[in-house]
């Protein structure tokens, strides 16, 4: 029962393999197995959208995704926001910070993630469209409202032409 | 809230699946296949699925297409919800499954699930069964003894079951031609945004002569499967396409509903009341849809 299997995936741009258990979610490979611990747990059952990923460049709850279906494929977590060399926080991430995105910062990871792959197919959205896309995220601590100012900021900064 | 211990296979090519599923279930193995997983992972991760093997179907790339064949929309099983919603195709071709489409959940589960894994899951809460019901839609199939076709009337047999056999992979789902003067609407209710609706109703129609032809009502969340509202379409056929009647229906619809489920959420009575409104409301609005 369960052999482990082998797995090949590439996170934020660098290569793993490792042997898993085929249980494993994405989400727990993510945290123990590669010690990033951006990618929060929270529903682990595909409801609240802490825990949600890049998989190929799309938006993933990584609680409903077995760290085997992620073999041969690219994952980019909220670890990779940073910039690597001079650590600047991504303009999503200084949105949040400025337009007070976040409280207690738990679902945070999933909804910038969210806003990531929103703003790279639609760098204009309109307040319904941040709704719609951030439907699949929850916060219990700001109402959503300095979360959608968060987004719009973000929006607004990474335009292109924008002043950085 | 972790899956118990399964065994796992990710067979590289449909005969490989095929034969893979017919060697365990010819071990007496209880298998489960996983397209997208976005509706059998959370029942692993409650532990309400425990199987002893999961087949993995996410290598089978060739099912992962959309396409016209003679006018025949053509989706394939493992082509994503977020890719159906987005297809120019779908949505010129089949603008009723496009729009149910998009209500199911949020992106970033239309983005891993997929369209075969809704169909084959059947969930009596899901949008995909009640279109399948008011559209020509069929389902191919591949068993050890080669594809087969299956109509929706035949497909979804009760809860979470159809009627695929356990060695049998679901390849593909068909649209036949939506003719551009039909009507359509679906209209659901659910607590949360992206949520599985409370109930829910398609309807597609023709309006000849402001006369209703050909209509077609089917509820979901109501019932172990999607169900057709037959007495609401009879009632309804050959009638004005007005206001009236359609609320009329709609009470004829809440009226004939055998037994609607209850949960915490939802009683049978306010079931059956959801029923007759979204059934007025959706009717009303296909009729007022600009052609």
């Amino acid at each position: 029962m369960s052999s482990k299997q082998r797995i090949e995936v590439r996170v934020n741009g660098i290569r793993h393999v490792r042997e898993v258990e085929p249980r494993l979610t994405l989400a727990d490979f993510l945290r123990h197995d590669l010690g990033l611990g951006g990618t929060h747990v929270g529903c682990e059952h595909g409801i609240c959208g802490a825990c949600t990923v890049l998989i190929d460049d799309r938006s993933a709850r990584a609680c409903l995704t077995l760290a085997v279906q992620a073999d041969g494929h690219e994952v980019a977590t909220v670890e990779s926001l940073r910039a690597p060399e001079s650590g600047a926080l991504h303009p999503i991430q200084q949105a949040f910070v400025d337009a007070h995105g976040l409280q207690c910062g738990f679902c945070t990871p999933g909804f910038m993630m969210t806003t990531l792959e929103l703003l790279r197919g639609n760098p204009d959205p309109t307040e319904e469209q941040i709704k719609e896309a951030l439907g699949g995220n929850l916060c219990r601590c700001t109402g959503y409202q300095s979360i959608l100012e968060s987004v719009k900021l973000a929006a607004q900064r990474m335009k292109p032409g924008a002043p950085a | 809230m972790k899956p118990a211990p399964f065994d796992y296979h990710a067979p590289a090519t449909l005969d490989e699946a095929v034969a893979l599923l017919t060697r365990l279930g010819d071990e007496g193995c209880d298998v489960k296949i996983i397209a997208g997983g976005q509706s059998l992972m959370p029942m692993l991760a409650l532990r309400v699925a425990r199987p002893e093997v999961l087949v993995d179907l996410g290598r089978l790339e060739a099912l992962d297409y959309i396409r016209d064949e003679g006018g025949t929309l053509v989706i394939g099983a493992m082509a994503s919800k977020q890719a159906a919603a987005d297809s120019d195709l779908v949505r010129r071709a089949q603008p009723l499954f496009q729009a149910a489409t998009e209500l199911v959940g949020h992106r970033q589960i239309r983005n891993r699930g997929t369209v075969g894994g809704s169909f084959a899951h059947a969930d009596p809460a899901s949008e995909y069964p009640a279109v399948a019901l008011v559209l020509d839609t069929e389902f191919e199939a591949v068993g050890p003894d080669g594809m087969r076709t299956i109509p929706a009337a035949d497909f979804f047999v009760t809860y979470m079951t159809t009627s695929l056999e356990a060695n049998e992979v679901l390849t593909a789902v068909k649209f036949a031609p939506f003719a551009p003067r039909r009507r359509w609407a679906i209209q659901e209710f659910a607590r949360r945004n992206g949520d599985l609706a409370l109930a829910g109703v398609a309807v597609t129609l023709d309006i000849e002569a402001g006369l209703c032809r050909d209509v077609r009502i089917a509820a979901f969340g109501v019932q172990a499967t999607a169900v057709r509202l037959t007495a609401a379409e009879r009632m309804l056929e050959g009638r004005p396409a007005q206001p009236q009647h359609f609320e009329e229906a709609g009470r004829v619809a809440a009226t004939a509903l055998d037994d609607p489920m209850g949960c915490i959420h939802a009683s049978p009575d306010y079931r059956r009341h959801l029923v007759g409104v979204l059934a007025a409301r959706a009717l009303t609005e296909a009729a007022a849809r600009p052609q």
